[in-house]
This record gives structure tokens, sequence and C-alpha cells, in this order.
């Protein structure tokens, strides 16, 4: 099986650059809340998509389109009709996290890939075979949280392709079992596409410093020296115990590089590259960097080495400048 | 509307566990969740442990359910799950699509828990074909939205709503807890076990706002719907759930047995329970709001 370099489109120019510098599948959501990166100014409209996805195509590469949020009660026909777009539009699968909804796609259109994405909470092979039984889902992106020996204990219990995070933004949590968005703004990922939405942050000069606070809750304080970050709501310096420091998690990114070789040999599908959200130039390096790194990897696994250039690339455009291999790495929990 | 107790979420002693349900066992609770949902690692007490409080509180004329790990990683959590769902005498609450399976291949009647996300009537239909008999709702579900949910749901299925308690409102592989103490989750010392209601995190002004409770993130603040007992019996809510507190909660199921019985004495009960709390109470997301919102007709601090 060849490893697949699934890459971020938040718009058609990402989209278009992502194409251009090595990825073999992009993924990409509607500009509604029907996907978990559900920001203004962001994702693709009916236009959009089907340019996209004939540019892809045109050149031999893959769309993925993410429904990744959970459809409440009473608005259900926005994500029905999304599945119905997603099959009309003719994207290569479509990412999704709920139940129900898989139901659907798999009764309705039998022939459309389903791939369960990372919010679907996936974190053993007999929840991905859950999946797989009941609508025939073809691929499974896993959360954030198993370290790599029990990756491989999944991938060898499953007939489901494994697709890993390989680089981006970290959530710290199990995605799709975290409320804290909402507890503080009333928005989360499951049920809005949002975390710690920017509409409810506010930045403010106090006499003790630069202040970061989402929907009222101060989420960090920063000195005049100290480099401010996006306010994700685990990402901020709180006290516990009359400590104040980083509790749950660092401003940090998620960088697997040097377990290229590892991810390989174990049978893992694809990596994917978080960060919709994203410039298209952030897009066009990591997409370039990773599609060497992977290139390299197939072409001598043996002799795989991380090259410095890469790490420093990479380090730029990581979080707080910061990088680690989370998870995957066990020391990390 | 029935009264249930849910799984005790923190770390507490062998005894300590014991002389709790020796309490509930005489409390007016119907129905009892067993068992640890958090983490693997917590051992004070064995699967065999928890099948011998189920049946001292099943001879006590409780409703037992054994409550799943939420978050199930290794092969030994698996092999404890298949355990549980195997049981063969206690139903079980499933809180992970991978329960799910092994149930609906057991044929086991089950609870479909806070950690599963049921948001919608074709996922809860899905669930009661494969033996789905109660859904707790997630908490970030809304008054409005359970309502739209109960208009189609499906034939015999009951709800139940987590009604009292700090909110379980995360999940991580990584222990919160070992490191505050600077411990690998690996070699954590069972420090979770110093802190009987979690380890409360304040922001950089004071603001009480989460706990932290080994690999599990709760609110600080107490959700409480002692006031909104009208209200969920008109949404046609079956139980009412209260989270386990390391002091006081026989009381608190007291003062819920009162308020269900006679809501004349809701008010009452809420006045009560202003002082049983471990900290201030919250219920926004019942309204539609951020969780951490209180509203003000029901605010059960300020009204005492």
């Amino acid at each position: 099986m060849s490893l697949e370099l699934v890459c971020p489109a938040g718009n058609l120019p990402a989209l278009k650059i992502a194409v251009d510098n090595g990825a073999d599948c992009v993924y990409m959501g509607f500009k509604d809340n029907t996907n978990a990166r559900a920001f203004p100014g962001l994702n693709f409209d009916q236009a959009s998509a089907r340019e996209g996805i004939r540019y892809a195509h045109a050149k031999g590469k893959k769309v993925l389109l993410a429904l990744n949020t959970f459809p409440q009660a009473d608005k259900w026909q926005r994500w029905q009709a999304a599945v119905d777009n997603a099959a009309e539009l003719g994207v290569d699968a479509v990412i999704l996290a709920d139940p129900g909804l898989m139901q659907y796609a798999s009764r309705t259109y039998p022939k459309l890939r389903l791939h369960l994405s990372v919010q679907g909470s996936a974190t053993n092979y007999e929840a991905i075979n859950f999946y797989h039984e009941h609508f025939g889902i073809q691929r499974a992106v896993i959360p954030r949280v198993l370290s790599l020996a029990q990756v491989e204990q999944v991938v060898k219990n499953t007939p489901v392709e494994i697709e890993l995070f390989g680089f981006g933004g970290l959530c710290v949590m199990v995605e799709g079992r975290c409320s804290l968005s909402s507890y503080a703004t009333g928005e989360s990922p499951n049920t809005c596409g949002v975390c710690s939405p920017a509409k409810a942050v506010r930045w403010e000069q106090t006499a003790q410093g630069l202040e970061s606070r989402l929907n009222g809750v101060l989420l960090d304080r920063y000195g005049a020296n100290e480099k401010t970050g996006y306010p994700t709501l685990c990402k901020g310096r709180f006290e516990v115990n009359d400590e104040t420091y980083y509790a749950i998690e660092e401003p940090t990114s998620l960088n697997t590089l040097e377990m290229l070789p590892q991810m390989m040999e174990m049978g893992i599908a694809a990596i994917k590259i978080e960060g919709r959200q994203r410039s298209p130039a952030y897009v066009e390096q990591v997409t370039k960097v990773w599609r060497a790194a992977i290139d390299a990897a197939k072409r001598a696994p043996q002799a795989y080495n991380v090259n410095p250039a890469w790490m420093a690339q990479l380090g730029k455009l990581s979080e707080g400048q910061q990088q680690t291999l989370g998870a995957y790495h066990r020391p990390w929990k | 509307m029935k009264l249930s107790l849910g799984p005790i979420l923190y770390y507490w002693d062998r005894d300590t566990v014991y002389d709790f349900y020796a309490a509930i066992a005489a409390s007016p609770v119907d129905i009892v969740y067993l068992g640890e949902s958090v983490c693997s690692r917590r051992h004070e007490l064995r699967t065999d442990d928890w099948l011998d409080l189920a049946g001292m509180l099943a001879s006590a004329g409780k409703e037992v359910v054994l409550s799943c790990q939420a978050l199930i990683e290794s092969e030994s959590d698996l092999k404890a799950l298949r355990r549980i769902a195997g049981n063969g005498l206690f139903a079980v609450e499933a809180n992970d699509m991978g329960a799910v399976r092994l149930l609906a291949e057991a044929k086991v009647p089950f609870v479909v828990g806070p950690h599963v996300n049921v948001y919608n009537t074709q996922t809860l239909q899905l669930l009661a074909g494969l033996g789905a008999m109660r859904w707790v709702m997630p908490v970030e579900m809304s008054r409005e939205e359970l309502v739209s949910m109960q208009a189609c749901r499906p034939q015999g299925m009951q709800s139940e709503v987590f009604a009292y308690g700090r909110l379980p409102l995360a999940f991580s592989a990584r222990c919160f807890t070992a490191r505050h103490h600077n411990l690998p989750k690996d070699d954590c010392r069972f420090s979770c076990m110093s802190d009987p209601d979690g380890l409360l995190l304040k922001t950089r002004e004071g603001q009480p706002f989460l706990v932290l409770n080994g690999i599990q993130t709760q609110s600080a603040a107490v959700y409480n719907l002692v006031g909104e007992i009208d209200a969920m019996r008109a949404s046609g809510v079956d139980v009412v759930r209260i989270s386990p507190q390391s002091a006081h909660t026989a009381e608190i199921v007291q003062q819920f047995r009162t308020a269900i019985d006679d809501p004349a004495a809701a008010r009452e009960a809420a006045l009560r329970m202003a002082e049983l709390m471990p900290d201030q109470s919250c219920d926004g997301y019942w309204h539609g709001r951020p969780g951490i919102e209180q509203s003000a007709a029901a605010n059960v601090r300020n009204a005492a």
C-alpha cells in the first residue's frame, strides 16, 4: 500500500497550491457548520468546490470532503443535503463523524467512499470495525491520543485503512469528546464546527500585561517580551495550587517526521496535515517538506534521516515555534 | 421520573467506595451506575469488587448498570470491556462505539452513555435497533434540542439527563493530574487520589474554571438542574442523573427526590443544596447558552 499525503484546503488557492506541490489528496469543507473548520471566510461554495475538484482530478489527485460535525436534531436536513451535494459533485470520499449520517450516506450512495473522521473518536479497533460493519467505512482517522504501539495494534485488527495526523495544530483532548469550547462560549467542534471561536476572543492591554479572554474568561496574560499565540482554551496558562503554568497543553505543533518509516512499516495508509484555517503559503511549505520526506522514506526506508532543513522549515510554521511527537511518543502523556 | 446515580468519576480508596455505596443503598435513588469510567490505571476496586457491589445494591432494590470506560485505547482496556459486556447479570452503559459493538453482538440491552455522541434521532434509532434501551444526552445538549429529539424518539427508548454535578467536559491521553505533579502518566503514583473532587484549575485572576481529574477535564461549577425538574418532566425525561461527589451525595439525592415528588418543594430543595455543593452552580447548557453560565432565575448559590 502506498502512503498518501493528505493536505488541507481551506479555499481554492490553498487547494491548487497543495495539488501543485505534491499532495495526493486534499480535504475541504462547505461554507457552513457541516465541517469542523467552520471559520468565517473559509471553505468552498458550489462554484469553487466544482473548480477545485476539476483541478485536482485533472492532475490525478483526490478530493475528500469533511462533513464531520454532528447534525443536530432539528437541523438534520442541512447535513443530509451536504451529503447529497458531495455525491453530486463527485468527491472521492466524504469524511463523516455521525453514525446517523453515515447510515444515510451508505444507503443512499452505496458507491460513495466513506472515511471516519477523527471527530468520530474511534481509538480502538472494535469501534472502527463497528463503523466498517454497519456503513462500510474504508478509512479511519485516528484521534491524536494513541501511542505508536497502540496504533499498530489497531492496524493489525481491522480491515479499515488507517490515517494518522502528521503535522499541525495539536488537540490534546480526544477529538469529538471535548466540550471545553462550548462550556466557555456555547459553541463546540461537535455542534458548530469551531473551537475557541474568534468572535468570542478579546485582547486587552492592561497594567498587568496583554490579556486574552474567551467570552470573558481570562485564558492568558503576556509580559512585554512574551510571544502571544491564538487563545485556544486548552493552551492558556492557569493556576493550579498557586502554580501558574500551561496546565493542559503548551502552544505547540505536532510533528511526526521522524516516525515516518515506522508508520509506513506498520501499514499506515495516509498522513494528514492539519490546517485548513492556515494560509496558502503555509500549505505550500508544509506540503513540499512532507512530499520530500515521504518520497525519501519510500525510496530508502533504511537510510531515511530527517533532513535538518525540513525541521527548520516546519519549526518556523509551528505554533509557538514548538514541536512535539504528541501521544505517539509515550512520555508526552 | 426516576433518579439515578452516575458512576464515581474520581479515584477514592476502596473503603470509602464501599462506605459510599452502603449509604447509597439506603438512599432514595432508583438506578445506580457502577464502575471505573475514567482511567484504566485506577485499581482500588477490581471488576469482581464492582460486581460484588452491584449484587449488594441490587438486593437493596436498586437497578444496577455497569459503566464502561469512555476512552478505550489498549488491548487490556478491551479485555476489561469484554468482561463487563459479558457479565451476564447487569445491564451496561456504553461510553464508546467499541462497547456498542460488543454489546450489540452479545445481545445485551445497554444504556448509551453521555460520551457516545448522539445528537440526532437517526443515530438514536440506529442504536435502538442494536439494543439500546436508554440514552443519556450529551452534556452540552439544550432543553430545546432534547425536545426535538423526544418528538420522534424510538419506541420504548428512555431518556436520561445529567442533572447534577461537575460536568465531564473532555478526555485526553494525557493525565493532567500527573502533569501537575511533574510525574509521567506511567508512573503517576495515583496522585489523583488526593483530590476526591478533582484538582481545581483557576484563571490567572482567580476565577474557578475547570477541574482536573486525571485524564478527564470537568467544569469547576456544579451543573444543577434541580430548578428544572418541571421542565424535564414536561420534556418527557425518564431519568434524572446525579453525579457523585465526595461529601453530601446522599443529601443531594434526597433533595432531588423531594423536588421530583413535590414540585412545590423544589425551590426549598435548591436553597438547601447551596450548602452541599463543592462550588457555584451553572445551568447554561440546558438553556442553550455557554455551559458556564447560570440563569438568573435559578441561581442556587445566590438564592441562598
